[in-house]
């Protein structure tokens, strides 16, 4: 047991004053006491669920028989004795994997999570670079900078649909001033596409700008003036202090912005009326739709286990591309 | 004399063009950060016979506070505000309580089991929260529990807990130990340490676990719809999203009761946004 060998400040409390009580410092166990209220409740909301969407993915469970899932009850155990004749092992999993719909969902959802991120942190640390220097009136910036993230994102994609309107929309008025011509944004796969990056670049920047001025706080002015008497240029500054020393904090950020925009439901969801079809589907909607529309439960189970799987490699294999010897548990 | 003064204010580097520069492109982007919110208030001040307009004004013609009204009036919006306050100050209570102690043992101890424990808390964000519906579902209905308000809590605090723990440990790391080693010599117990040395000095990063946690509940639509289906339960966005199915035409009302929403969480933010940027040090400092 690591734990029982104690900290050092139960050490020092020990030779100190001898006399008092053991603290509950000194116990194995006190770590877990501190841990186990959350453990509980994400291990019975998220980990019991999970197991239960694993054990589906491996029965065909449509709208014929979805009523048995009641049966179940909170006992995974009853699974194959309810759904005896509905187990069709890794059937779900081939069906996704060779269909074609699957790739090109898959390839698209990975230019939408790639493009997204990419101007999040871009658009971000560009602005937190902007914002770290003496500035009379930064604060004031980084209030209204950072209010896109108080809104709701499903406030935030309605209000979006209406500023992308064709005939209406504040987009399309604006080009029209600059003399562009008008653009179909909801009518055509891949202008709905851009759209809704807009409109979740603009929720997902606040978020990225935050993290990234917290590290550069972090970073020694020093650093900048040894830099500036060797007469480094700004674009050097940034290479080589600002942008190694940044990206401890951006790792786990960029994983996090990756998780999430993959996972991205509402927003395309809601621009295209609840109904986005084949052409605008990124995999979590796809599942969704499976799922919730066509409650094809099995298959929309099998779904989000492979998203749930491309995720996890991604992240550990971006953890282990990224890892420095200093931040080894990140 | 005057660059002196000149030092006061603005980096010594910084060029009067680049400076000038730098004005210019935070209030362009400023502005887009801004427009579309000043939009939903555009759409909330217009009367109904202006809805469909290619007017780029904030203050629209003839604008009236009659949609405010009517938002207050019309439809059940203070119900759904109570319901939604009591849920999402219930959850970011909850949510504190549990990711405080949970992100001290992890900062503070090493114990069988730790560095497990954070990789399983970093996994649960990666799958979809759509995904756990269906069995969240089927479970909660099991047990009795459906159909709640106070229900919500459960999923809430549980998608919101894994992310304030770690946003919690990396800042718990960045406090020195050798405080809490003086409260020890002088006999505090671990518990009183925690709670009358950490927590105080933690204010930034409690604040901005608290922001995360709120919001999660407060903008919360997909589970809520699936778990909660009477109607006097409603939380706002469920209320919000049916405004929009029932009165099509009523885009102003919409947009009013929109606002109304999404003015308290504002108020929070720049109430709260001096914390904001010093309580967000995700893994910034070694473990």
């Amino acid at each position: 047991m690591e734990g029982r060998a104690g900290k050092k400040p139960s050490v020092v409390r020990k030779s100190a004053r001898g006399r008092r009580k053991r603290s509950l410092q000194q116990k194995w166990w006190t770590p877990y006491l501190f841990v186990s209220p959350s453990f509980l409740i994400v291990l019975f909301i998220i980990l019991l669920p999970l197991l239960f969407e694993f054990l589906m993915s491996t029965y065909d469970i449509r709208l014929q028989n979805m009523m048995s899932l009641k049966e179940v009850g909170i006992n995974l155990f009853n699974f194959p004795r309810i759904f005896k004749n509905q187990f069709i092992g890794l059937g779900n999993y081939k069906e996704i994997i060779t269909s074609k719909v699957f790739v090109s969902v898959f390839l698209r959802t990975v230019v939408w999570t790639a493009s997204n991120v990419f101007f999040h942190v871009v658009i971000g640390v560009w602005l937190a670079v902007l914002l770290n220097r003496k500035l009379p009136g930064k604060s004031v910036f980084r209030v209204l900078l950072v209010l896109p993230w108080a809104i709701p994102e499903y406030v935030a994609a309605v209000t979006w649909k209406g500023m992308l309107n064709y005939q209406f929309g504040a987009i399309n008025v604006l080009l029209g001033k600059l003399g562009i011509p008008a653009i179909n944004w909801l009518g055509n796969p891949t202008n709905t596409l851009i759209g809704a990056t807009l409109t979740n670049i603009w929720l997902g920047v606040p978020f990225m700008m935050l993290i990234a001025l917290g590290g550069l706080q972090g970073i020694p002015h020093d650093l900048y003036e040894a830099a500036d008497i060797d007469g480094a240029t700004g674009w050097q500054k940034f290479r080589h202090i600002t942008a190694p020393l940044l990206k401890p904090v951006m790792v786990p950020a960029i994983i996090l912005g990756v998780v999430w925009t993959f996972n991205k439901l509402s927003i395309l969801y809601i621009l295209k009326d609840g109904q986005p079809s084949d052409a605008v589907n990124i995999l979590v909607l796809k599942m969704y739709r499976d799922g919730f529309d066509l409650y094809r439960y099995g298959y929309a189970a099998a779904l989000s286990v492979v998203i749930f799987v491309i995720l996890i490699v991604f992240s550990l294999v971006y953890l282990r591309v990224n890892r420095t010897s200093e931040e080894g548990e990140l | 004399m005057k660059g002196f003064l000149r030092d006061n204010y603005f980096e010594r580097n910084d060029s009067t063009p680049k400076i000038i520069l730098i004005y210019l492109a935070l209030i362009v982007m400023t502005l887009i950060a801004v427009y579309p919110i000043l939009n939903i208030l555009a759409a909330a001040l217009r009367p109904d016979n202006q809805m469909f307009s290619t007017s780029l004004a904030i203050i629209p013609k003839d604008a009236s506070w009659a949609n405010f009204k009517a938002a207050f009036t019309q439809i059940q919006l203070t119900r759904w505000i109570y319901n939604s306050a009591f849920i999402s100050l219930l959850t970011t209570v909850v949510t504190l309580f549990f990711s405080t102690t949970a992100g001290y043992a992890f900062s503070r101890y090493r114990f069988l089991g730790r560095s497990g424990g954070m990789i399983v808390l970093l996994v649960t964000q990666m799958f979809p929260a759509t995904m756990i519906l269906l069995p969240l579902n089927i479970l909660l209905t099991n047990l009795d529990l459906s159909d709640k308000l106070w229900t919500l809590v459960i999923p809430y605090v549980s998608t919101v807990v894994p992310f304030s723990i770690w946003l919690l440990k990396g800042y718990f790391d960045t406090i020195p130990v050798s405080i809490e080693e003086s409260a020890y010599v002088d006999g505090c117990s671990t518990f009183r340490t925690f709670y009358t040395i950490v927590v105080p000095l933690s204010k930034p990063a409690l604040a901005v676990a608290s922001i995360f946690a709120f919001m999660g509940a407060w903008s919360e639509y997909i589970v809520a719809r699936v778990l909660i289906h009477n109607e006097s339960l409603y939380t706002l966005p469920l209320g919000l999203v049916t405004l929009q199915g029932q009165y099509n035409t009523q885009w102003g009302v919409y947009s009013a009761a929109a606002l109304i929403t999404v003015i308290p969480v504002m108020i929070i933010f720049v109430v709260l946004s001096k914390y904001l940027v010093s309580g967000l040090t995700l893994g910034s400092v070694k473990g």
